[in-house]
């Protein structure tokens, strides 16, 4: 019995925060817009009974998808954010694990101070954050300032609301997740594999390249998912410090759900992005399994 | 137990909805009012007011739409409320409850009734025109002195837009306006629903697209006070704030307002109470607050808006009731165009038109 309540509660916290809003999320994606409070029909009427069911599936269908088809925006607008979260993934690995390596190769003693520095940022609102660049990229601001002064360039760089400022925002954010992934396995790496190797003939960078990288790809996987999962329905860094010409589908789907008002089609746009986030977070999965297999 | 149970319930009821009759919840624009008039209703009427902004009429109505969007006033524009009405999102105005309502200007009236007939369900908060706001030094830096800055030209000609593009161009991000606009421009009429005109705009759109470094609906007012950019598409009023802005910082920044020469939209934003809304005794309150001649003219000395209340005028500061950018001689107001609002087919091209237009794809 208690091991029967024990297990019930993933399913259940599993039922009432994905199922449910994905099964109406699923339900509206079917409907027709139009204009009444909420903005589609049909409602589901309990009041009508059986009929009143059978008639609200019988006004269901995939219109919506046929749409999404039909027009090239939604899948440039995936594609474009695929790439946007690749290319960043790689920024952000390219500068998560010198800086994860740097802290696992620190003293003893200073290791959790490094670690509450990576965190701290935390501390802050996401959105000050994003701001906050814009103030540094801006072309009166920071980063020109100083550029200008130093004498590097002589006319500002713009770089706000362009894809550069997106890339800079993405990696910024994001970094923490790449870092502490591979420093925990970086931290766990046996030293004297690394002197063996050495004994064994490897200069430091081979003993680098074919000892450390790949006992540290775990970290360097769960990094990349845990900084390309949520990048690319990401919403909030481009339309902040994007401009018109970054395309990604989470402002798509804001611009369906808000101008168009039609929230028939927004939802139909997130169910896709749903299928499309899910190969992933599946492949995800399989590796932390492999992963534990391996460690037990 | 269940008796206690029962009165504790009772009790926790009674609580919140006091706390709630207390409360007054306003949904305004950003930039929008003066923040010293929340603190003298609060004073005035002893209720609490909890004030949010927005920057979109787009977003205003999403919240409508979803319904139970908790708040008591909200504040879209005329295409947008008439839309509201029709979806059954409003309450009608109780009079008796609105002393001031005598305060309100006939001219507008007669305008904000196209939208709501008979204004029986909004009140008009500020009115104004959708222009352009330079800063001339570096326009006419980009383009020579003799540049004309109150012309569309200026934004929707590629040779004048490829010169101003390194020093920043924001374009409002109000489909419902911008296309109006650009319809203008090429003499058609800028409040047609005929998806095969609405298309013609986007040529003219898509040339200057590529010089355009962002559009949205709020920030132009700091970029442009800042220097960060040089031509705004943008409202009257918070193009007037930038440079006051501007001034204030005495950053060498000098921004100028215009309607275009070619006509400009004419707008109006409309307090409404949502038919959900928690306190509209509270609601009518605020309107009544608002529509006192001296509160009406401190918001608008203080936002650079015209206001929709006769009474007010002789309170208006001259650099505002003197000021034709804000409220224009008969010459420009005759220039003025309205838009009524697009049906759901002619809205769906619009924006995809506009999605286009703002992507690339």
């Amino acid at each position: 019995m208690r091991r029967a309540v024990l297990i019930a509660i993933p399913y259940v916290w599993l039922l009432a925060l994905f199922l449910v809003p994905f099964f109406i999320v699923l339900k509206i994606s079917l409907s027709d817009t139009a204009l009444a409070i909420p903005p589609y029909t049909p409602t589901l009427d309990f009041s009508a009974g059986w009929a009143g069911i059978k008639d609200f599936f019988s006004q269901l269908d995939f219109e919506n998808y046929v749409w999404l088809t039909e027009d090239d925006l939604y899948w440039k607008a995936y594609l474009s954010s695929v790439k946007i979260a690749l290319i960043s993934t790689f920024l952000t690995l390219l500068v998560g694990y010198p800086i994860a390596y740097g802290m696992a190769r620190a003293p003893q003693e200073w290791r959790p101070t490094l670690m509450m520095l990576v965190i701290l940022p935390f501390w802050t609102s996401f959105l000050i954050r994003v701001y906050a660049w814009m103030g540094i990229l801006s072309n009166e601001g920071y980063l020109n300032q100083i550029l200008l002064w130093t004498g590097l360039i002589s006319t500002p760089l713009t770089i706000l609301n362009t894809s550069t400022a997106v890339y800079i925002g993405i990696v910024y954010t994001y970094l923490p997740f790449m870092i502490l992934p591979i420093y925990s396995a970086l931290e766990r790496l046996d030293g004297s594999l690394i002197e063996a190797a050495e004994d064994l003939g490897c200069s430091r960078l081979q003993a680098f390249w074919l000892v450390t990288i790949p006992l540290s790809k775990p970290g360097i996987i769960a990094g990349c998912f845990l900084v390309m999962i949520p990048v690319i329905g990401e919403f909030v860094i481009p339309s902040l410090l994007g401009g018109s010409g970054t395309l990604m589908i989470g402002k798509v789907l804001w611009e369906e759900f808000f101008s168009n008002r039609d929230w028939p089609v927004a939802s139909a746009v997130a169910i896709v992005l749903l299928l499309i986030l899910v190969i992933p977070i599946v492949l995800f999965q399989r590796n932390q399994q492999k992963q534990a297999e391996a460690d037990g | 137990m269940t008796i206690k149970t029962l009165t504790m319930t009772a009790v926790i009821a009674l609580g919140t909805s006091a706390a709630f009759a207390e409360e007054v919840r306003v949904y305004n624009w950003s930039d929008y009012i003066d923040e010293e008039l929340l603190s003298k209703f609060e004073e005035e009427t002893g209720l609490t007011l909890i004030y949010d902004v927005f920057d979109s009429n787009e977003v205003l109505e999403t919240k409508m739409l979803a319904g139970g969007s908790g708040y008591d006033v909200v504040v879209p524009s005329g295409t947008f409320l008439q839309r509201q009405i029709q979806a059954g999102a409003f309450q009608e105005l109780d009079a008796a409850k609105l002393s001031n309502a005598g305060n309100l200007w006939d001219v507008i009236q007669e305008r904000t009734a196209g939208y709501d007939p008979n204004n029986a369900y909004s009140i008009n908060y500020m009115w104004g025109t959708t222009g352009i706001g330079v800063n001339v030094d570096k326009v006419k830096e980009a383009l020579g002195d003799d540049v004309a800055l109150n012309s569309m030209d200026l934004v929707l000609k590629p040779e004048n837009m490829e010169k101003l593009a390194s020093c920043g161009v924001h374009f409002l991000d109000a489909p419902a306006e911008m296309i109006p606009m650009t319809l203008q421009y090429i003499g058609e009429d800028p409040d047609s629903h005929d998806p095969d005109v609405i298309k013609k705009a986007e040529d003219v759109l898509m040339s200057v697209r590529p010089h355009i470094q962002k559009f949205h609906s709020s920030e132009y007012i700091n970029a442009l006070a800042n220097g960060d950019i040089c031509v705004a598409v943008g409202w009257s009023g918070d193009i007037l704030q930038a440079r006051d802005r501007a001034a204030e910082a005495e950053n060498g920044v000098n921004i100028e307002y215009h309607p275009f020469a070619e006509g400009s939209l004419m707008w109006f934003d409309q307090m409404a109470i949502p038919a959900d809304a928690p306190n509209p005794e509270g609601a009518h309150k605020f309107l009544n607050f608002i529509l006192d001649a001296n509160n009406m003219a401190a918001a608008s000395n203080y936002v650079y808006y015209a206001n929709g209340n006769e009474a007010s005028q002789e309170f208006l500061e001259e650099d505002v009731i003197g000021d034709p950018a804000i409220y224009p001689d008969e010459a420009t107001m005759q220039n003025l165009y309205i838009t009524t609002p697009y049906p759901a087919k002619t809205q769906r091209v619009v924006t995809r038109l506009w999605t286009k237009i703002k992507s690339g794809t």
